[in-house]
């Protein structure tokens, strides 16, 4: 009794989570209503949100080993996939965090976590159209390869329209409130670049200091 | 074209390219620049790589005063000549002419000294003799430099005519004549570099009348460039780099007429700015017209490193033209020798700076006997003979196969020199240009890949594609036939049993 309880349960969520992923690509084809919906009627899941980033990470890992190299050169020897990887997920954790520490001080109505969910829907259309694309770059020449130029153009400004699309709905704010907010975030993300670099070549001194501190003692010894 | 090559650059430091902040992260990874160093032969790969290359020539011989059996030795030779198997020799601090025969394939015997003429003219002496020219009747042009002329000489040496310092009048009158290199056409017209003078090769017709100057290099300078200088005081102006052509150090006439010229004066900046090109071909307007298709800029060495009292890129001093339009370059900063095929793409790259057979101390002139070559060097007073190694050779039949069409040789050949070193680019192009032109275009391809080559890359896949769609034609049809055609048929059967089931005669 309890087992088919659970079950039932579980295969409750699991409907639930395929709807909320469903609902990415409601999101990205009625951008203002979806993504209105998305948190203030709870269409939205983080699960959904982590998978499609999930998704975009894998794609665009795939993309180096299979996309013709026509299109991508990769030069292995030097390649970093660790820095790769957070080509996607650094400017995604500045921008989520940038863009909530300053909206949530001017009455803007998300939280951090829906500004993540909303983010990480709005890169639906880069796996759905890299993927895709990532195939379709094998059957192409040099001569051909404007369509994929295109394309591939149309996937990151179909993102980065929708990212902005999501913050005016979640934030609650008037269309030119939202661009003041967008480039006051982009600004604050190398506010916190700077810090970052800051911070990290003070540890780096910090911690030279000891160990030559300590080096000095052994030497002394 | 220079955007390719930097956008490799970037490649190679982040593995790819990347549109995001995180540049920022990586901008602190240090360039790996590889060393050059302890390599006789070498070439750059599509990454720009060193990679070691077996020697394309062997030294077989090297041949100094003692050898060729002069009396006296030479002192500061400036220019070298080859004509059918004889070698003359400008021994310029001798004020003389050495003519040496190469006898067999590694012997050479004195044939004559030159250093005087007959002849109805004041001077017949030499005076730093710096070039010297054959045409083909046995004719010698010599840029006689201390004398501010050029001599004509028939072949028995009698005076012939002289061309003097061209009557121009934007030409500084104060200016002294001195001729340094000089090549001639088929029809005995002279082409002259002169000391001092920038405008250009001065060209005179076979009569010995100036008519003009051709091939002055391009000045450019941009827009900062004029600000500063409008800014600048009268002493601060004097100071600064001032924007006039560069000088040839030398010239070349190749089998069909086009004048090669190269140039030293190439710096560190010129490099970084991509207006660095120290090897023209030029037009009979004076155009450069040199093919610039390689996947690397013409300029010799790519890497150096600035110590061992040698620093800078390399010094281009001479130039030399093979009949299959490969050009082979020296570089008497490092005593390199550089060879680039038509197309642009460097051939091979051997020689250093030292005192071994092979390596040089101040090369200062290059020319080729077929495919063979030989080194002038200033400082040693002695001539370097290479001749192709097995490795070379198959080089240039290779390519002289494909331009004479034998395909199917081509490659086999060029599968021969890949044999040899697997790391050379033009062996794995020049196999899958054999196969395309076999139309076996699937292996062409997988050649061109391998080497990044996505023109011929397309190309090959453009006919595979168009042959695979050919042969699937009738798969193709049905396949999107059925896709088309099947949800329709689906629907349709649907609509037909929904309307028997909803229809009134069969209702209870």
């Amino acid at each position: 009794m309890t087992i088919s309880i659970m079950t039932e349960k579980r295969k409750q969520k699991f409907a639930h989570y395929l709807a909320t992923l469903r609902f990415a690509l409601y999101c990205i084809t009625h951008p203002l209503d979806g993504f209105w919906d998305l948190t203030h009627e709870r269409r939205g899941s983080y699960a959904a949100a982590n998978t499609i980033l999930a998704l975009t990470l894998l794609i665009r890992v795939m993309k180096l080993r299979y996309t013709s190299f026509i299109f991508l050169l990769v030069y292995w020897e030097t390649l970093n996939i660790f820095l790769y990887l957070a080509s996607i997920l650094f400017p995604l954790a500045l921008w989520v965090v940038g863009n909530w520490a300053l909206t949530t001080l001017f009455d803007g109505k998300g939280r951090l976590g829906q500004v993540y969910m909303a983010s990480c829907y709005a890169l639906t259309p880069y796996p759905l159209i890299q993927f895709p694309l990532m195939i379709f770059s094998n059957f192409v020449t040099v001569d051909e390869a404007e369509f994929y130029m295109v394309l591939s153009g149309l996937s990151l400004v179909w993102s980065l329209a929708l990212i902005f699309a999501a913050m005016m709905q979640i934030h609650e704010y008037s269309l030119g409130k939202n661009f003041l907010f967008t480039i006051a975030s982009l600004f604050a993300m190398l506010v916190m670049v700077f810090i970052l670099l800051l911070f990290f070549s003070m540890i780096t001194q910090g911690v030279s200091y000891f160990i030559s501190l300590g080096r000095e003692i052994l030497f002394r010894m | 074209m220079g955007m390719r090559w930097r956008m490799r650059k970037i490649i190679k430091r982040f593995g790819v390219l990347l549109a995001s902040a995180v540049m920022l992260l990586g901008s602190s990874m240090a360039v790996c620049a590889m060393p050059d160093g302890g390599r006789y032969g070498y070439n750059y790969d599509y990454w720009g790589d060193v990679q070691g290359s077996p020697n394309p020539y062997n030294v077989a011989g090297v041949y100094t005063s003692v050898d060729m059996g002069l009396d006296k030795n030479l002192l500061n030779p400036q220019g070298m000549f080859v004509s059918g198997n004889l070698i003359y020799i400008c021994d310029t601090g001798n004020n003389r002419i050495v003519v040496v025969e190469r006898v067999d394939a590694e012997g050479i015997k004195l044939k004559q000294i030159i250093d005087e003429f007959k002849g109805d003219v004041e001077v017949r002496t030499f005076s730093n003799p710096t070039d010297i020219a054959v045409s083909e009747e046995g004719y010698l042009f010599i840029a006689d430099k201390g004398n501010s002329r050029i001599l004509k000489l028939d072949p028995d040496l009698n005076y012939m005519m002289q061309f003097d310092k061209p009557i121009d009048n934007t030409l500084d009158p104060e200016l002294t004549f001195s001729p340094n290199k000089i090549v001639i056409d088929t029809a005995g017209r002279v082409y002259c570099i002169a000391t001092g003078i920038n405008k250009g090769l001065i060209k005179y017709e076979n009569d010995g009348v100036f008519s003009g100057f051709v091939g002055a290099t391009k000045v450019s300078y941009d827009f900062t460039d004029y600000v500063w200088k409008r800014l600048a005081t009268e002493e601060q102006r004097a100071q600064m780099v001032s924007f006039v052509p560069t000088e040839y150090d030398n010239i070349y006439m190749d089998y069909e007429g086009f004048i090669y010229a190269c140039t030293s004066n190439v710096t560190e900046e010129d490099i970084d700015a991509e207006k660095a090109d120290p090897i023209r071909k030029l037009n009979l307007m004076g155009n450069d017209i040199l093919v610039r298709n390689g996947e690397w800029p013409i300029y010799g060495d790519l890497y150096w490193g600035n110590n061992g009292g040698y620093d800078g890129p390399s010094k281009l001093t001479d130039i030399t033209v093979f009949d299959n339009d490969i050009y082979v370059s020296i570089d008497r900063n490092r005593g390199r020798v550089f060879g680039y095929n038509d197309q642009g793409r460097m051939v091979f790259a051997f020689g250093g700076p030292g005192n071994e057979n092979g390596y040089f101390r101040y090369p200062i002139a290059v020319d080729h006997m077929g495919y063979d070559l030989l080194v002038l060097d200033n400082l040693d007073c002695s001539i370097t003979l290479f001749t192709p190694t097995e490795f070379g050779r198959l080089v240039y039949q290779a390519i002289d196969e494909f331009d004479n069409g034998e395909y199917i040789a081509s490659g086999e050949t060029w599968q021969k020199v890949m044999d040899i070193n697997g790391n050379y680019d033009m062996a794995y192009i020049g196999i899958g240009r054999s196969l395309l032109r076999q139309e076996r275009y699937h292996e062409a391809m997988e050649y061109f890949e391998l080497k990044y080559d996505d023109e011929n890359y397309s190309k090959a896949y453009k006919q595979y594609r168009k042959e695979w769609v050919e042969e699937h034609i009738v798969v193709i049809f049905i396949v999107v036939f059925g896709i088309l055609i099947i949800p329709l048929a689906i629907g349709k059967i649907g609509n037909i049993k929904r309307e028997i089931d909803t229809a009134d005669i069969f209702r209870a």
